[in-house]
This record gives structure tokens, C-alpha cells and sequence, in this order.
């Protein structure tokens, strides 16, 4: 079960560029790490995250390793129409979370 | 003199011999680490042999980090981003991390603006390249090396 934090404005003008920020508290294990009695740590990471604006696909991700534990992704935008976003991320040993946020777009 | 040829020679052979097994053992103990080699096959992957440029777009990563475990990043294009004109594709690839990839970012003429940040791990000081991939099916590239002093991804759990 994670905890997300996402930026998106509530209000915007019809046309307006608009930035998204996501931030999802995730581990991120790389699976190149060892226990100091030599075990591998095995991977558990993020792999797909996604945004959608009102049904549609406007971003997509793949994450590896390289990604920062609570990985934070932030993109653009045009607000065309009022609606919701909805945001997926997908990960190892079956990690699914998903959240949305509104925007008002006059 | 034809001895001494010959003795030359192998002792060379003999101390390419020695050379290469010391290659061999590197190579096997630096198994889990990237290379400029495994860089460019990955980045190859990507780009179908395409010839990829440098210029349109901009990587933004501070040049010296303490911390490997969280370096912000953030990659921009020029782009009108139209119908026409638009960024596909953004690529992170990453020289000296265990593993070559970074991260794949896909947007669309709806952006509005081709520009996606994150933050990433460096296992070591090395060269970071952001490929776009443009609607035309053209790519463009950017570098920037960053010196980290605390390494990520392969440290001891404590």
C-alpha cells in the first residue's frame, strides 16, 4: 500500500500548458544489492506508470532500477476539457496503485 | 637471431596470455555493471541503428552530487508540438549503472511541452544520455557527465 502525492492545478484556462508532479512512496529495490552475508536482494520496483486525462492515454513511463526509491515523475499537459486524471502505477510482486485528481478548465 | 624472435614471441604470448586472463577476471567481476559498449547497444535497441544528432534538447542534471540515490533530472525539447511536429519518445540511458536503461517517457502532441523530470539513482561519476525520438522517426541527443561522490544501487543493505 503506498501513499502518493500529486500536483495538479484545479483550475485552468482551455488551451493552457499545465505541469503534473507525482510523487509515489515506493522502495524501489534495484535487485543489485547484496545482505552483508552476500544475499541478493531480489528487484521490487515500479515498472509502468500512466496518466490518464478523461479516458485518454496523455503519458507514459517505463521505470527501471535507475529510478529514485518513491519515484517522482512530473509532465505537461494541455487542460482542453474539464475531467479527471487518473494515474496507474504497476511494479513488481503484483504492485498496483492508482489515484485522480480533477481540474476545472474554463 | 631468429631465436631470439622466436623467444620474443613467446614471451609475448605468454604475457598476453597473463594480460587476457586478468581481462577475463574483470570482466566477470564487473559482470553487473553497464558499459559505454552496453550503453550504446542498448541506446541501438532503441533507435534501430538510426542515425541519432546531437541538438533540440536540453538535460538538466546538476554536474557534481553527493548523493547518487536522488539526482534530479529534468529533460526538455524544442519542439512546436503539433499533430505534425511532436515528441514521442523520451530516452534516459545511464553509462556505468548495473543496467543501461534509465527510464522510457512517451507523450504526445498533447503535451504541449516536451519536458518530463525525475529523480535517479548513479552508481558511479559517468556520462547520462537523453535520446528523443521525434514524430518524424528522427532522433536527437544530449549528454552531460555528472561526478557523484556516494554511490547508488549496489551498496550493502545494512
Amino acid at each position: 500500500m503506498g501513499s502518493v502525492l500529486i500536483n495538479v492545478p484545479k483550475k485552468a484556462k482551455r488551451g493552457d500548458v499545465i505541469e503534473i508532479k507525482t510523487l509515489m512512496s515506493h522502495i524501489m529495490e534495484t535487485g543489485f544489492r547484496h545482505l552483508a552475508t552476500g544475499e541478493l536482494v531480489p528487484r521490487d520496483i515500479i515498472t509502468s506508470f500512466s496518466c490518464r486525462y478523461n479516458g485518454e492515454e496523455i503519458f507514459r513511463a517505463d521505470l527501471f532500477p535507475a529510478i529514485s526509491a518513491n519515484p517522482f515523475i512530473s509532465f505537461f499537459t494541455r487542460a482542453t476539457e474539464t475531467g479527471t486524471f487518473e494515474f496507474s502505477w504497476i511494479g513488481d510482486r503484483g504492485f498496483s496503485e492508482t489515484a485522480t485528481a480533477s481540474i476545472t478548465v474554463e | 637471431m631468429m631465436k631470439r624472435t622466436m623467444g620474443e614471441n613467446a614471451h609475448s604470448r605468454r604475457r598476453f596470455l597473463a594480460l587476457s586472463s586478468a581481462a577475463v577476471a574483470t570482466v566477470s567481476l564487473r559482470s553487473a555493471e553497464a558499459t559505454p559498449a552496453t550503453m550504446a547497444a542498448a541506446m541501438r535497441e532503441l533507435t534501430g541503428g538510426a542515425v541519432v544528432r546531437a541538438g533540440k534538447i536540453k538535460l538538466d542534471v546538476p554536474p557534481l552530487v553527493e548523493n547518487g540515490n536522488t539526482v534530479p533530472l529534468s529533460v526538455s525539447v524544442t519542439s512546436p508540438m503539433t499533430a505534425e511536429d511532436h515528441v514521442r519518445s523520451i530516452h534516459l540511458f545511464v553509462e556505468k549503472n548495473p543496467q543501461p536503461n534509465g527510464g522510457n517517457f512517451f507523450l504526445g502532441p498533447r503535451a504541449g511541452r516536451a519536458q518530463v523530470s525525475t529523480r535517479i539513482r548513479l552508481a558511479d561519476s559517468q556520462k547520462i544520455v537523453a535520446i528523443a525520438k521525434l514524430s518524424d522517426g528522427s532522433f536527437w541527443s544530449a549528454t552531460a557527465d555528472v561526478v557523484v561522490t556516494l554511490a547508488a544501487c549496489t551498496e550493502e543493505v545494512i
